[in-house]
């Protein structure tokens, strides 16, 4: 397991770098919100990512993609994450073709992953139905038909769900097992409602009532399928954490050593100093978990559970660190809504509930270390 | 790659053959290996076991040939500890020359130092202390006023050194003392090197809270040092202070890593003294603590690989060896605090009937540990090191 970019994997990072400074700057994300849009991202700049080949980084050539791997989508997301960029990466690239090549069979592999890879068609994970993430605690019945199931019951805190062309959908069997199924966003009995996000993201609300769906719907895996699909979309979400972080942090230095109070540079108070370097420390901790766990899925190491764990706590502590401190030490001027900090603090709060925050990812280390 | 799995394979044939079987223990206090002049081996094996290292320059292994080492490259010698961590080898030799003083020699030092010190250390013939803090030269180091004054051919030194870790036990004194007292402070310091044998070099031990005695004060009256004993340039001594600082606190970042107690891990001790439910620790706010531990130990330490996969094979530690000294120091703090908060008052034990000795132990070092943080610059001084030296925050 390497720590150090090979040259291909910075290529990658220096192309998403200049591509979300050019065409996704934090005012995207701001015009996405003025403007009410109704999709809540971008699909012509989806388009464009897609033509750089992100949306089918985990796409095996055959269906149209490159299977560059997680590490390169990794270092895409984390890209995103300096500009807060609104994209469907994480719900389509990551999540979508994650559940389909783990779990598709080959003519549900032919039928979405090459619409997926060139940007054409969006997926949404619907899984949650608390408040709190609890990816087995499942109630949305999915009762044997003749052929097929029929769907009863609510999903909440659907990323993207409002637009996407396909819900994946976790529900519940008679005989109480975990089961992945893959719904049309409009089939009938799919109610969709948005809801709007402190973040300015995307998410809805869904009901589903008596919603049919054939047999050809089920995807194979059940449980385990949904776990190994959410250890890789903590693992993304956690790069991308990892470059909202570090964005958050760098923004806050540079106002240290511009911001003059009591006819002084505010970045010459050793209060501030220290707390600056004690960040630096945890945004150091947190790359090294991110990129091991990025590494790990890539290498098919038995590890990933515990590595996804590890990355996506450290990035949620770290990412509430900076996002309030970010706030804090820019003083007045961070509580506006025309600075961009508290922006950072608004995603972070979102990014941390998804698929787990970091007290659950401890519990969940604490379980998997066998204690 | 296949050279190094070739070094692999010899590197492990060499280690099964050479080192003795109670060198493949777990390795005690009063059996670590400190060399020296008055060194004693209350196992034989030990001293077997560093002669045979020493022959073949394993004791430093990235060192020159020359000078004693084995010549390996970065790669090498990572390969050398993991064969040593898999066979559960003791390192066969651990000093202050090793961490410290060598380093600094092989960038500073004249050809004629360099073969007069290096071999010995790499040997453990000779045992060195630090002479850097003094009473009122704490964190403003550069603030010493240990005065050494060029006479003809020798420097007339005089001054009072505090917390020389093990002065008692060595043979020489690497120091940091003022050659220009009219000079900044910062560029009237210079370092030398002073053989402890002098009768005007005196140590007394000091007790501390843990109730051991690992470091001393040490006075030095009108001592005479022969002026090539001057590592560098008169009064550039701070530019080598401030590099041997480098190398010591990453030798501090360590101190968990080698320094691993009784062997039982926290969820171990967890379960052992606090109860457990279901195969789970009971008290379910020690048991997100001891995952909080795990999590940024493990983080940490793949952090340090980065670093030095990062840095490539033996650069020399820069301003990030701050962030090690700080992180390392303080997880290995947090981790004793856990000991004790999992030992309940079985941990509260001072000496005596009615505690294990592993639990007498954990007090012990749970004491001790609060020195991490403050020995060889403290939490502080670095946090202001990182401040001013990776982030650019203005002073």
């Amino acid at each position: 397991m390497a720590l150090v970019l090979s040259s291909d994997a910075q290529l990658v990072r220096d192309t998403a770098q200049q591509f979300f400074k050019d065409k996704a700057p934090i005012a995207a994300l701001r015009r996405l919100r003025d403007g009410r849009d109704p999709v809540g991202f971008s699909r012509a700049l989806w388009r464009d990512m897609a033509e750089l080949g992100w949306a089918g980084f985990l796409v095996p050539e055959a269906y149209g993609g490159s299977e560059f791997g997680l590490l390169g989508l990794g270092l895409v997301l984390e890209q995103a994450g300096h500009s807060l960029a609104a994209t469907p990466l994480l719900s389509t690239a990551l999540i979508g073709a994650s559940a389909l090549v783990l779990g598709g069979s080959e003519a549900q592999k032919q039928a979405h992953l090459p619409a997926l890879a060139a940007g054409e068609r969006i997926f949404a994970l619907a899984l949650e139905e608390g408040f709190h993430h609890a990816p087995h605690r499942i109630e949305l019945k999915a009762e044997r038909m003749p052929k097929g199931y029929r769907l009863s019951g609510e999903k909440r805190f659907v990323l993207d769900g409002h637009v996407a062309d396909v819900l994946i959908v976790a529900a519940r069997t008679a005989d109480a097992r975990i089961v992945l199924l893959l719904v049309p966003g409009d089939a009938a009995g799919v109610t969709r409602t948005r809801t709007h996000m402190v973040d300015n993201r995307n998410a809805a609300t869904i009901r589903f009532d008596h919603v049919e769906i054939g047999d050809d719907a089920v995807l194979t895996g059940g449980a385990d399928l949904l776990d190994a699909v959410l250890d890789r979309a903590r693992i993304g979400l956690a790069a991308e954490m990892l470059g909202s972080s570090t964005e958050a942090f760098e923004r806050t230095v540079h106002y240290l050593k511009e911001r003059k109070q009591f006819g002084v540079l505010i970045g010459t108070f050793q209060a501030l100093k220290h707390r600056a370097a004690a960040m630096f420390c945890e945004l150091e901790l947190t790359r090294s978990a991110v990129l091991a766990a990025l590494a790990a899925v890539d290498d098919g190491s038995t590890e990933v559970a515990a590595l996804a764990s590890m990355a996506k706590a450290k990035a949620g502590d770290t990412f509430f660190l900076v996002g309030n401190e970010g706030v804090q030490m820019h003083g007045g001027i961070g509580m506006t809504d025309e600075h961009d900090i508290g922006l950072f603090l608004k995603r972070a709060r979102v990014a941390q509930a998804s698929f787990g925050d970091a007290p659950f990812h401890r519990d969940r280390y604490a379980s998997l270390s066998g204690y | 790659m296949q050279e190094l799995e070739a070094f692999r394979a010899q590197a492990r044939a060499w280690l099964e053959a050479n080192c003795p079987p109670s060198m493949r223990t777990p390795i005690t206090e009063e059996e670590t290996v400190w060399g020296g002049k008055r060194a004693t081996y209350p196992n034989p094996e030990s001293k077997l076991w560093l002669d045979r290292a020493a022959s073949i320059g394993w004791t430093v292994p990235t060192w020159p040939k020359q000078y004693g080492g084995g010549g390996l490259s970065g790669a090498e010698a990572r390969v050398l500890d993991e064969e040593m961590r898999r066979l559960e080898c003791r390192p066969p030799l651990l000093s202050f020359g090793i961490w410290m003083l060598g380093p600094v020699l092989l960038e500073y030092g004249t050809e004629a130092q360099k073969q007069e010190h290096l071999p010995k250390i790499a040997r453990g013939e000779i045992r060195w202390c630090q002479g850097y803090s003094e009473p009122e030269a704490g964190s403003d180091l550069a603030g010493l006023k240990t005065r050494a004054v060029l006479q003809g051919d020798h420097f007339l030194v005089n001054g009072h050194k505090v917390w020389t870790s093990y002065a008692n036990y060595a043979d020489w004194i690497f120091c940091l003392v003022r050659t220009d007292p009219t000079a900044k402070k910062h560029e009237g310091i210079s370092f030398i090197l002073i053989d402890m044998a002098d009768p005007g070099v005196r140590t007394q031990p000091i007790r501390l809270i843990s109730g051991a005695s690992p470091f001393c004060e040490t006075l030095i009256e009108n001592v005479q040092v022969p002026a090539n004993h001057l590592v560098g340039k008169l009064n550039d001594g701070w530019t080598i202070a401030k590099r041997l600082l480098e190398h010591e606190r990453r030798m501090i970042a360590g101190t968990g890593e080698r320094n691993r107690g009784d062997g039982r891990s926290l969820d171990e001790l967890a379960k052992i003294y606090a109860g457990e439910r279901d195969g789970r620790i009971a008290d379910p706010s020690l048991r997100d603590r001891i995952a909080q531990q795990a999590i940024d130990t493990r983080a940490f330490g793949l952090t340090v690989r980065r670093a030095a996969e990062e840095a490539k094979s033996g650069a020399a530690p820069g301003p990030a060896s701050a962030m090690f000294k700080l992180y390392g120091t303080e997880l290995n703090k947090r981790r004793l605090e856990l000991v004790l908060a999992c030992e309940g008052t079985q941990a509260l034990g001072w000496e005596g009937e009615g505690f294990a000795p592993e639990e007498l132990l954990a007090t012990r070092q749970w004491l001790r540990s609060k020195a991490n943080s403050i020995e060889g610059g403290t939490s502080e001084v670095q946090l202001n090191i990182i401040a001013k030296r990776v982030l650019g925050l203005p002073d």
